[in-house]
């Protein structure tokens, strides 16, 4: 039973006066990150080039051939329009990085502003954390479906659901940040120097805000994929036929019995971006901030 | 205790306002005349007329907002207008689905996501703590509803081990009604496994490095004995915390997991009201699970205390 004893020993080498190596370096020797960014790069290659990859145009149908098995020269078979699900796939990819993407990036200048002005200018601080606790007080999904669904279906309003959802979260994220770094020397002394607050929050606060920040979209980023093919399976993702990996298992549900493959690749393809996504998000945190990386190996 | 249970209550109402605002405004974001699209397209203008004027969206938003509070004083959160019946009826009814549902993927993750996280900590860095860490990872990855209909094609269609749908109440059928949770549960349960096991592998890692666990393992106490009465109870905090996210994270899943497995609990009635735009079916159900889950938080934060008596709520 020598368990407990290897967790006692966290034997990290001791770099006292080096500076330590170049951000890109350190992930660079962080397997997992390397592992993430291997799959998320297969799954980013196959969104760019998804028109040269294709083996069919995915809103091709051919009547004679539905229900394909995964055969040459279908590789992963043919769904209930005799669509080509490999190029369905692989299309799909570019909808759901793409919209992946946008939630995240939308998710962080939102919840970076609504952060920075709550944890900076404390006068707005109660009232825009109350209304951030009254949208997390909704279960994540359901929010992002009453909105979608009111707003109507499409990839745009898919974006805007979500971003709405994951807000918040990013918001008192940022917030809790912020809080710290204005009480640094650093930011009392510009302060002391009369510099003004919004120039302050620009050059300090926000640049030392960045590290958590980036770690929690990277999240949202596998997040939003997930979500929004939750969305397009009940419907209100992009409108049909657009090829969103959430709408092909939902066409795929109903064959479930004759035809498992249709729904197989696609939760396969949003199973492993979603881990790639990960994998990088848990590297950047262990790099970016070292206070956990003793914890989570 | 008492105090600050009655304070954060207080809290909570401005919070629950501006949800069953930000719910109400939901109807406001629909283009053009949600009359019109929840009349149907073959809705004569009289048909419509008779819906605007059902749902009172010929008044204006706030006397709208104002009649809702009025109505919902007396318990009334009006009537949907897909069942054609009060909202609070169709939401009691589908309640005690949704709680066991909810309930048995919940004592699954608890039953997994925290003996996983300890043996991850304690034999730290072995193969084993990978495997767990790499379960995990899968977990956060896999769409639920995925997960579902593949459970469904292997238990349910290849070997016809477990029904592939459906609900029986458990006191019609007690063994049914297990057999019917079971895959749901499974779908359900996945992802706070990851998270929870993420989570009490990390924390204990930090509690096994505690002065008072070498001193209980120097006076020769067996690992087993250390790990689960001396550094268990202090991982006890964080699991809390999961344990409350996870009722958030089992609401929200329920919404697609029970529409996949045709379960008639809230998170399908839900959907269904989102889908037949049912105004307020959807208001109401989005105030009550939001109300519940602020409440849930409230819960979470006493039992803090009960867990770890150096938490003190009271005058600061």
């Amino acid at each position: 039973m020598a368990g407990a004893e290897s967790a006692l020993a966290p034997d990290e080498p001791a770099i006292a006066a080096e500076r330590p190596p170049a951000l890109w370096r350190r992930l660079g020797k962080h397997r997992l990150f390397m592992t993430g960014a291997v799959i998320f790069g297969f799954m980013l290659v196959l969104a760019i080039f998804a028109d040269l990859i294709q083996i069919l145009p995915p809103e091709k149908m051919q009547v004679r051939l539905r229900f394909k098995s995964p055969d040459f020269p279908y590789p992963l078979g043919t769904d209930n329009y005799g669509r080509d699900i490999w190029s369905r796939l692989v299309h799909g990819a570019r909808l759901s990085l793409a919209i992946g993407f946008a939630v995240a990036l939308v998710t962080g200048i939102a919840g970076t502003l609504i952060g920075v002005v709550a944890g900076y200018f404390r006068r707005f601080d109660g009232p825009l954390m109350r209304l951030m606790d009254a949208l997390m007080a909704f279960p994540a999904i359901l929010l992002a479906l009453a909105i979608a669904a009111a707003l109507g279906p499409s990839a745009i309003n898919a974006v805007i659901a979500l971003a709405a959802v994951y807000t918040p979260r990013t918001a008192r994220i940022v917030r809790s940040t912020v809080l710290v770094v204005r009480e640094m020397d650093y930011v009392q002394a510009a302060k002391a120097c009369g510099a003004r607050d919004l120039w302050i929050v620009w050059r300090h606060v926000l640049p030392n805000s960045m590290a958590p920040l980036l770690v929690q979209l990277t999240f949202i980023f596998a997040y939003a994929i997930l979500a929004e093919a939750v969305l397009s399976f009940l419907g209100v993702g992009p409108p049909p036929p657009a090829p969103t990996w959430g709408s092909m298992i939902a066409e795929g549900k109903d064959y479930l019995r004759e035809a498992p493959h249709i729904c197989l690749f696609p939760g396969m393809a949003v199973a492993l971006t979603c881990l790639g996504i990960n994998l990088l998000g848990d590297g950047l945190r262990d790099v970016l901030d070292p206070r956990l990386r003793v914890q989570i190996g | 205790m008492i105090e600050f249970i009655l304070r954060r209550l207080l809290v909570a109402l401005p919070v629950l306002l501006l949800v069953s605002v930000i719910s109400a405004t939901i109807m406001e974001l629909v283009p053009g005349d949600p009359a019109a699209l929840i009349a149907g397209q073959s809705a004569s203008d009289i048909e419509i007329a008779k819906v605007r004027e059902q749902l009172g969206l010929n008044r204006p938003f706030v006397a709208r907002l104002a009649d809702w509070y009025v109505a919902l004083a007396r318990g009334d959160l009006g009537n949907s207008i897909l069942l054609n019946r009060p909202v609070t009826q169709a939401i009691a009814e589908r309640v005690p689905v949704s709680l066991a549902l909810s309930g048995f993927a919940l004592l699954l993750t608890v039953a997994i996501g925290l003996p996983c996280g300890v043996i991850a900590a304690v034999y730290a860095n072995t193969w084993i703590d990978q495997a767990v860490l790499t379960f995990a990872l899968i977990g956060v990855s896999v769409p639920n509803f995925w997960l579902g209909l593949m459970l469904i094609v292997l238990f349910g269609v290849m070997l016809n081990w477990l029904p592939a749908g459906g609900y029986v109440p458990f006191a019609d059928d007690p063994v049914g009604w297990v057999k019917c949770l079971i895959l749901p549960g499974v779908s359900l349960a996945l992802l706070q496994v990851g998270l929870l096991a993420r989570i009490t592998r990390a924390t204990m890692l930090e509690v096994l490095q505690q002065d008072y666990v070498r001193t209980a393992r120097a006076k020769g106490l067996p690992v087993a004995m250390v790990v689960g009465k001396h550094a268990l109870k202090n991982v006890m905090v964080p699991v809390i915390t999961v344990i409350g996210i996870s009722f958030g994270l089992l609401l929200s899943g329920s919404v697609v997991i029970e529409t996949v497995y045709s379960i008639p609990g809230m998170g399908r009635l839900l959907a269904n009201a989102v889908f037949g735009r049912d105004y307020p079916l959807i208001q109401g159900g989005l105030v009550v699970t939001a109300a519940v889950l602020v409440l849930l938080n409230i819960v979470v934060d006493v039992l803090y205390a009960v867990v770890d008596p150096r938490v003190k709520y009271g005058r600061s």
